[in-house]
């Protein structure tokens, strides 16, 4: 009775155990079977990333709709490609739309925003970007200023 | 002076000699797999007493601590005006460091030191000789149970500790202080990836467990059999695996999230 009684509370404190893991994949980490798996990978060419990062965000009109999986330099234009995974249900993009780099708030954190195009064909899996838009940097942009250009 | 550069030599071999018994205690306890049958309710009872019975101040110290960081963090946060990100912080905070340490030292003092204790008391009491003259093998028979129990529970007592951690935060941040639930959550999902940051603290952990759970049983079944032999164990038991948890914590953090 007595190893009974022992085996219902280990059990229990299992089962804890379990539902608080649950509790960090679901609701503080934001872990949801759906978005797991179904993604699918475009690339764009940029001259400057500026401050963007794995992991980072990639949204459409302010909606986030996947994220940067790697950055890498091309050797031989000599610019940065960024692969991203963008959600498998978002999946017409129009083909002549634009990734831009650009910063939430002032000196937020950097993300990439992809600005729409009008053509009817969508981006396919493994396409690249026709347009991009690089970082905006600020000291470029106040020596710019300073030199009158 | 020859005598004082002899006892420096002396107590070095020491350390090293009490490492090698307790590479070689491991290794005997690990060979002895236990039987399924008749060593699952020993392991249950030990599961018991390491781990369901550590659960209250488990509990108590994660919701305090949780406050605490949800207060701290606050303070600061709104001196920037971006006290939103108050969720991010303490999830991240907890889940990567502050779970699993302060889980681990909090064990190693409530069921290491009992667990050396109790061990150690054998010892004197002669209860592990009469075991092997009886044909029981004692590392089979009372140190694996306790060795496997230690580690099992440790990370399920992490887990909990962050949960009920991230929990107290958001009763001082949004209930208490007023910062919107929606952000609290939000940003903490943004920000904290689950493999990354649930994982790791997890495997850390994991790590943790073993490492207090062997130096709780070493120190036990190595003592000196008197009284004053088993209190300076358990003293041992809590210094050592502090220093460890301690140590082994900068050494995983700079492996698992220092890739900069």
């Amino acid at each position: 009775m007595i190893q009974r009684t022992t085996d219902i509370t280990v059990g229990l404190f299992m089962l804890a155990g379990l539902a608080a893991l649950l509790f960090l994949a679901l609701q503080v980490s934001g872990l949801s079977p759906k978005s797991a798996k179904s993604t699918y990978t475009i690339y764009a060419d940029f001259n400057d990333t500026g401050g963007i990062t794995p992991r980072g965000r990639v949204s459409m009109a302010g909606v986030t709709v996947g994220s940067i999986d790697s950055i890498t330099l091309n050797k031989e234009t000599f610019q940065a490609r960024v692969a991203m995974s963008i959600h498998g249900d978002v999946d017409n993009i129009p083909a002549d739309s634009a990734a831009v780099i650009r910063t939430s708030g002032l000196l937020g954190e950097q993300y990439i925003d992809i600005s729409i195009g009008g053509e009817m064909d969508s981006l396919q899996p493994g396409d690249t970007f026709y347009s991009t838009q690089s970082a905006m940097n600020i000291e470029r942009l106040i020596s710019n200023f300073a030199s009158g250009k | 002076m020859i005598d004082r550069i002899a006892s420096l030599g002396r107590s070095g071999a020491d350390v090293v000699i009490s490492i090698g018994r307790a590479g070689r205690f491991l290794a005997g306890v690990l060979s002895g797999v236990p039987r399924p049958v008749t060593g699952f309710p020993l392991l249950m009872k030990q599961l018991y007493s390491v781990g369901v019975l550590s659960l209250a101040i488990i509990v108590v110290s994660g919701l305090f601590i949780g406050m605490v960081l949800g207060l701290q963090g606050y303070t600061i946060l709104s001196d920037f005006g971006s006290e939103a990100a108050i969720g991010q912080m303490i999830a991240l905070t907890l889940v990567r460091e502050l779970g699993p340490v302060v889980t681990a030292l909090l064990f190693a003092g409530r069921a290491g030191s009992a667990l050396t204790a109790e061990i150690g008391l054998m010892k004197a009491t002669e209860q592990l000789s009469s075991m092997e003259m009886m044909g029981v093998d004692p590392l089979r028979r009372v140190i694996a149970p306790r060795l496997w129990a230690g580690f099992i529970a440790m990370p399920i007592l992490a887990i909990i500790f962050s949960m009920v951690g991230i929990w107290g935060g958001m009763l001082v941040g949004v209930e208490w202080l007023g910062v919107f639930e929606g952000s609290y959550w939000g940003n903490m999902q943004a920000s904290v990836d689950f493999w990354d940051d649930v994982v790791n603290g997890i495997i850390k952990s994991v790590v943790f467990g073993f490492v207090c759970a062997w130096i709780a049983v070493y120190q036990g079944y190595d003592c000196v059999p008197t009284s004053a032999g088993i209190s300076s164990a358990t003293t041992k038991t809590v210094v050592y695996s502090s220093l460890a948890v301690l140590g082994l914590d900068f050494v995983l953090t700079a492996v698992m999230f220092g890739n900069f």
